[in-house]
């Protein structure tokens, strides 16, 4: 077997995406932390998980497998150090997100603004927290104090 | 090495079952978004009780010969008799209302906190990144928790009463969770000061909850080395009931 190019890899795992927000891809999110191409033909993913519990998971590492169905010897690893964070999603990925609907990740981990997070329908800044715990693991709920839409706030990890 | 898998095995119990009871709220919160923070939190704690199983399935599996039926996440969680289950007694108690819910997903949060920055400096390094990893989460759980204890202690007179009687339910439960069992002997955690710690953060959440820090009480053990409550049983046997009618079924 022939020793694969990892910018090819690369290239098709830009075509992932996450199941549960289809506009941003693995690498948007920081979820694929290597690729490893062996002389021996083999192939490493290295992927982190974003939340333990997130669902989403297994089926990201199946679908990578799937992405790369014509290549041999895949084998797609889970590492979880260094921890996930917010910190490694892209600026690209911050702007799908924002035009998707989903208010992106602002600040440093663990942190959840009480107010002043960005409606990502009208853009104004008078919004106020909702609760903690929104529709996934991932999300926060706000709801903007203008256009009263409640929306969805991508929390810092 | 078996120490060790029986400390993974009481990490990864004690988060699956009060991840099941929290569960139970699925569908029945007091209002939509509380509803959905609880079950949240059951989300993770099961996704934490997953690294921990899988952790401790790789070691019994290195740690056995060949093994007939290798051990797997799955079995660990469906296949172990109660006796084998090592977790604390406090998240195997029934759910109860709201305000006891909120107090002991506070209680157990506290100690995750304190316990888990102990354990992300491990030596272990693979027991480090799952406690690091799951610290990030637990910030949350502690947070929203610790926002309802002080939102009901110091609310209603209704709520008050049911937060000092939610407290006298639970409190008694709570020593056993810094009573090293046997296989923590070489941990490498501090329980005394992982307890002075606890106390002491405890101790400012239920004042600014308007709550009393109960008495030096007699504190029910048992739980880590596999003696549990008559809840226990109840909630095994609905959580095990698919592998252990259909085994091997799958979805």
């Amino acid at each position: 077997m022939q020793q694969v190019n990892a910018d090819t890899i690369w290239q098709i795992l830009e075509t992932v995406t996450d199941p549960e927000i289809p506009v941003l891809t693995i690498q948007d999110l920081g979820i694929v932390r290597a690729v490893d191409c062996a002389e021996d033909g083999s192939i490493t993913i290295t992927i982190t998980p974003t939340y333990t519990g997130c669902p989403a998971m297994d089926m990201i590492a199946m679908n990578i497998r799937l992405a790369l169905a014509a290549y041999k010897n895949v084998t797609v690893k889970s590492v979880l150090s260094p921890a996930w964070t917010t910190d490694w999603m892209t600026e690209t990925g911050k702007a799908k997100l924002q035009q998707y609907g989903i208010a992106p990740p602002k600040g440093s981990a663990g942190h959840i603004p009480q107010d002043g997070v960005e409606c990502p329908q009208c853009h104004s800044t008078y919004t106020k927290l909702l609760s903690e715990f929104g529709s996934t693991a991932c999300k926060a709920l706000y709801q903007c104090q203008d256009c009263k839409e409640p929306f969805d706030y991508f929390k810092c990890h | 090495m078996q120490q060790l898998i029986n400390s993974l095995l009481h990490l990864a119990d004690n988060n699956l079952i009060l991840s099941q009871r929290n569960s139970e709220w699925c569908g029945h919160g007091p209002v939509l978004e509380q509803d959905i923070a609880i079950t949240n939190i059951s989300l993770d704690l099961l996704g934490q009780a997953r690294n921990w199983y899988q952790y401790a399935a790789t070691l019994i599996n290195q740690s056995t010969s060949q093994p007939i039926n290798p051990a797997t996440e799955d079995s660990l969680a469906y296949l172990r008799t109660e006796r084998e289950f090592k977790n604390c007694l406090l998240v195997e108690l029934p759910k109860g209302d709201w305000g006891q819910t909120v107090l002991r997903q506070y209680l157990y949060s506290q100690f995750q906190h304190v316990l888990y920055e102990q354990l992300q400096h491990h030596g272990d390094a693979q027991l480090a990144a799952i406690a690091a990893k799951a610290l990030k989460e637990i910030t949350y759980h502690l947070r929203w928790s610790s926002e309802w204890v002080v939102r009901l202690g110091d609310g209603t007179d209704e709520s008050h009463e049911r937060m000092l009687q939610a407290l006298e339910a639970l409190w008694c439960y709570t020593g056993e969770m810094f009573m090293p069992a046997e296989y923590e002997t070489n941990l490498g955690v501090d329980f005394n000061a992982l307890q002075h710690n606890w106390n002491q953060k405890v101790a400012a959440v239920l004042a600014e909850a308007t709550l009393p820090m109960p008495e030096k009480v007699f504190m029910h053990s048992g739980g880590k080395s596999g003696i549990h409550t008559e809840h226990m049983g109840f909630l095994l046997a609905e959580m095990q009931y698919l592998q252990r009618t259909y085994p091997g079924n799958e979805w």
